[in-house]
């Protein structure tokens, strides 16, 4: 078995959901080479190959692999899968965006977003929103995998000290360039990998009260989530919404404040192991998933718990 | 200039679904069946291309089951031009399918391709990159903004950490995300108009697309049930189980 794992970053630093990547790799077993593609990205390719479950570090540097544009990304992939029985990548909005372009090119079918790896050939993923698990095995000769982070915990960053090996880049796609970035500014930790979660929903009831929510998350070093509904309502910006369409979470804990509990919002945190619900219906779903609910009014429970935790 | 819109037929969204006792599969018979949402999106959006002047005709395709014909009304209800059915009895992988539409692009010749960024069964989200792959055509993931500029299209994407535009050439496989638009609800009238409009039957086994599952499914289970919870009084009673009980914080 020899594994290509494509490392997410931003040119600075790797994203952690890549060490989780690096573990599912590292279940399937066999030599692990991690694939840093950037622009002077040495901070990453340092970081790389300090990671101990690393045989390898292939580095590609160019301006056309700054932005993690799929067309160049993919290119980049698919003039090496050939050699690896493996190639993974996180199921992260980057790995999502190029992998299945990979596949494509490599006619093979990619198995999306697995949640555990049954033998080297056979992954276990979710469809339905996570409402039904699938475990299927593949035929193809290299297999293309995207991970989910949430399922396998963070290999060791450190105690290892992998060769790095210069890959080169041939010529950007033509027809596809890289304008802006709008990036959320959260003083917050993040939302993916927070082992407290403060998610608010419809019940929040305007974009001012979400202070409430923020409050709670400030008070216990929490990140904030949100549902579909207070998204589109405006309350909380986009990349907040936890669910079948957005991030999904699986934190120690996570608070579902004045959100109802639709199915595509479950499928974002039905693995969190504590799960609260605080919401004024009863009948409200959330409570049939909920280790811990209240039956109240948000505002009278939230400020409540808040000043509680001083 | 033409676009194509590839939608899908889906359990319905709302719908608790059941997993087969066997292990086989998931339970689709008597359930509501609609759009998927993503594709609503997808047409929605060709729908104001058209409106604004930038899109001429609107072509919906769907690959399925000769049920899928329901799907294709609804799109044509909803305003676009005439449909294609690609009729297969196997639901085919999204590498199958990718295929499949790309013979569809290259008679049809469309200058954008508008496909949902997943869909809700089986969530893979794989199709519109794989056919971006197969036309060598650049790809605009997760849009909630499109806007046409000539040959090109500025494409606000949804990304982990916020919003990134990215510039494409024309021709280009778009996938749509949510907050892209808010689809149109069909009128009546509409839909008695949609019947009347054309849905192009063609085998999928005409295009010579080799259709064979990669990927054989061993077993379908539902998730482990959680375990039942307690409704507690109060947040000081919340803040003691949390600690003394699950011991979480």
């Amino acid at each position: 078995m020899s594994i290509l794992v494509i490392a997410e970053h931003d040119n600075s630093a790797l994203n952690a959901n890549t060490l989780n990547t690096l573990n599912a790799a590292a279940k399937i077993g066999g030599d692990i080479t991690l694939l840093v593609a950037g622009s002077d990205a040495q901070s990453v390719v340092d970081e790389a190959a300090a990671i101990a479950s690393v045989s390898k570090v292939l580095s590609a540097n160019d301006a056309a692999l700054a932005d993690g544009l799929a067309e160049n990304i993919a290119w980049l992939v698919n003039g090496i899968a050939a050699n690896y029985t493996h190639v993974l990548a996180p199921a992260s909005n980057f790995g999502k965006n190029f992998l299945p372009r990979v596949a494509a090119m490599q006619d093979v079918m990619q198995v999306s977003d697995i949640v555990d790896v049954v033998s080297a050939d056979t992954f276990v993923r979710p469809i339905y929103a996570g409402n039904a698990l699938v475990t299927v095995k593949s035929s193809d000769s290299v297999k293309l995998i995207t991970v989910r982070s949430t399922a396998f915990d963070a290999v060791e960053a450190t105690g290892g000290s992998a060769a790095v090996e210069e890959l080169a880049f041939g010529e950007a796609f033509e027809g596809v360039s890289f304008v802006s970035r709008d990036v959320t500014v959260s003083e917050r930790p993040d939302l993916a990998t927070a082992p407290i979660v403060v998610s608010g929903g419809r019940g929040v009831g305007s974009k001012e009260d979400f202070a409430i929510i923020e409050k709670l998350a400030e008070k216990m070093n929490a990140a904030v989530g949100a549902s579909r509904a207070a998204v589109d309502a405006g309350y909380a910006p986009n990349d907040f919404q936890v669910g079948q369409t957005g991030k999904v979470v699986a934190p120690d804990i996570y608070f579902a404040i004045g959100i109802s509990g639709a199915i595509q919002h479950q499928a974002g945190m039905r693995e969190s192991k504590v799960i609260v619900a605080i919401n004024k219906d009863e009948e409200a779903p959330i409570f049939q998933i909920a280790t811990y609910g209240i039956v109240a009014d948000l505002f009278d429970v939230v400020p409540e718990l808040t000043e509680l935790l001083s | 200039m033409k676009v194509l819109v590839a939608v899908k037929r889906v359990v319905d969204y709302n719908v608790r679904i059941r997993v087969k006792s066997d292990g086989s599969g998931v339970d689709t018979d008597n359930v509501v069946m609609s759009m998927n949402p993503f594709d609503e999106n997808g047409l929605e959006e060709a729908l104001r291309m058209k409106q604004a002047g930038v899109a001429t005709e609107i072509v919906a395709v769907t690959v399925g089951t000769e049920q899928s014909q329901d799907t294709l009304r609804s799109a044509l209800a909803m305003g676009a031009d005439r449909a294609i059915l690609i009729n297969a009895e196997e639901a085919p992988e999204p590498l199958g399918i990718a295929k499949l539409l790309s013979k569809v692009v290259e008679q049809e010749q469309p200058q954008v391709v508008i496909l949902g960024k997943q869909a809700i069964d089986d969530d893979s989200n794989q199709t519109g990159q794989m056919l971006a792959a197969l036309l060598n055509w650049p790809q605009g993931t997760f849009a909630s903004k499109a806007e046409f500029e000539g040959d090109s299209v500025n494409l606000t994407r949804e990304t982990d950490a916020g919003l990134e535009t990215i510039k494409i050439n024309l021709p280009a496989i778009i996938t749509t995300d949510l907050r892209l638009n808010e689809p149109r609800l069909p009128k009546l009238p509409d839909i008695m108009k949609a019947k009347k409009k054309p849905i192009d039957m063609v085998e999928a086994a005409s295009f010579g697309v080799d259709l064979t599952p990669r990927l054989e499914v061993v077993s379908v289970s539902a998730p482990e049930a959680r375990k039942p919870g307690v409704i507690v009084a109060n947040a000081a009673e919340l803040i003691d189980k949390l600690k003394n009980e699950a011991g979480v914080l």
